[in-house]
């Protein structure tokens, strides 16, 4: 490991304070997952790590049935998919954060790290990206906003200035007759990245689509927002057809790459399979709302 | 230039208050197995994917690998050397070698902690729960079917001996 120094945090404050301090080399510790092994295999310089997982906003969930749900960004994945809110209005997010590692990371891991890792191929960023997120931002120039759609920049990359840090995502609740879901692609049963993912999130009115909203992951530099799927079914009646259509408008949509996890080929037929999926699961959840 | 600094801990360790010297720049696992010669702890990949390393930090099943030394002050930290009481072994460990759940080892202290997470959180799992939850703990040698007869074994006994 490289030489580096630990701070604990008691409020966002004084890990602004220390962020400040430790200057551009200084880096948040949530759960730790990636940043830590990052350290060890010098993949980025950090010489201080800010521990937040003494800060209660950063700790504590909260649901309400009209304010939606606010999820600290270091609060654990078991806790996130263990919960019965999360499972009940939000299927999107729980599916997402019970396949993120095994169960020692996933009693570490956190959204808020997953987010600010900024990996194309995240699991959660794509269904927080449908669920309409919001990153509550801490930095020296106080507190922002960040749409959780507009916040990856490229592989590893984020909007972040230095010294910001994720303090907390929320998520509205979603409209009546609305319904969510994620899936992804690996090539086994469990403990894989993505080959690709996809989420989405839609309302319907009996047959007609009203509001849809698609992301996929590891189709390009950044998750990715699916407009020209979201178009292809909004205003339309759900038939095997729109469905497809959707498919085809998000295929045509991903840029993937060439790599060890997959081909173009195999990455752009499968948003077509993931989208057509998550429509299908996300009504199953809007009807039975 | 870059430091770290000398780091003094008090955590308490399989039921122990210890208070021991570490580096800020130490993993847990670092520090468990050079500063308190717990060498149960085992480091496999070290990069958080294999679970040899698995401990269980204030009840939650973590890989010490992906925890810094500094974190657990004050925390409470179960490894494998804390499973067996001086009447014998836990029942898990029992089991293993009563199902020849291992053959070199070096997986076994994590699969026998990640399988105590699971047994306090899930006394009676099935065989696919039992699967999902070992998921990050890599064997290369078992074909890991004996390690999940040697869980279920585990689970019954410890539910008859609750009975």
């Amino acid at each position: 490991m490289q030489a580096l120094r630990y701070a604990r945090a008691t409020s966002i404050d004084e890990a602004v304070r220390m962020l400040r301090e430790g200057g551009e080399t200084s880096r948040i510790l949530a759960g730790g997952t990636d940043v830590i092994v990052q350290a060890r295999e010098r993949r980025r310089v950090i010489d201080l790590f800010v521990d937040i997982k003494h800060i209660s906003d950063v700790m504590t969930m909260e649901y309400d049935a009209q304010r939606g749900l606010t999820v600290g960004a270091a609060v654990p994945l078991y806790q996130i998919y263990g919960d019965a809110n999360v499972q009940r209005v939000y299927p999107a997010l729980r599916a997402a954060a019970h396949v993120i590692g095994g169960k020692a990371i996933q009693g570490r891991a956190s959204l808020g790290g997953n987010l600010g890792n900024a990996s194309p191929a995240a699991d959660s960023i794509p269904a927080m990206m449908v669920l309409d997120g919001v990153a509550q931002v801490a930095g020296p120039n106080g507190r922002r906003e960040v749409r959780v759609d507009a916040f990856c920049t490229a592989p590893g990359r984020s909007v972040l200035q230095p010294g910001e840090f994720i303090v907390s995502l929320h998520f509205a609740q979603p409209a009546a007759h609305s319904g969510n879901a994620w899936e992804r692609f690996i090539p086994r049963n469990e403990m894989d990245i993505a080959v690709v993912n996809a989420a989405c999130a839609l309302t319907i009115e009996g047959d007609v689509v009203t509001a849809a909203r698609f992301s996929l992951g590891a189709v390009a530099a950044t998750p990715l927002m699916v407009p020209l799927a979201a178009e292809a079914l909004v205003g339309r009646r759900l038939t095997d057809e729109t469905i497809a259509a959707a498919g085809a408008a998000a295929k045509e949509t991903a840029t993937p790459i060439d790599d060890m996890r997959g081909t173009v080929k195999q990455r752009k037929h499968l948003a077509d399979v993931l989208v057509q999926r998550v429509i299908r699961a996300a009504v199953e959840h809007a009807r039975a709302n | 230039m870059a430091t770290s600094e000398r780091l003094v801990i008090t955590s308490t360790i399989n039921g122990e208050e210890r208070t021991f010297l570490a580096d800020s720049r130490d993993s847990l696992l670092e520090a468990l197995r050079e500063r308190l010669n717990l060498k149960g702890v085992k480091e496999g990949c070290n990069n958080g994917n294999c679970g040899a390393c698995a401990v269980i930090l204030d009840g939650r099943l973590v890989n010490s690998c992906c925890v810094m030394a500094a974190e657990i002050e004050g925390s409470t930290v179960r490894t494998v050397e804390g499973l067996a009481t001086p009447e014998g072994l836990a029942p898990l460990q029992q089991c293993f070698l009563e199902e020849a759940a291992l053959q070199c080892g070096i997986c076994t202290p994590g699969f026998l902690m990640s399988s105590t997470a699971l047994l306090a959180e899930n006394p009676a799992p099935t065989d696919d729960e039992v699967r999902f939850w070992l998921a990050g703990n890599l064997c290369r040698c078992t074909g890991y079917d004996k390690i999940i007869l040697a869980v279920q074994a585990a689970a019954e006994q410890m539910r008859t001996l609750k009975k």
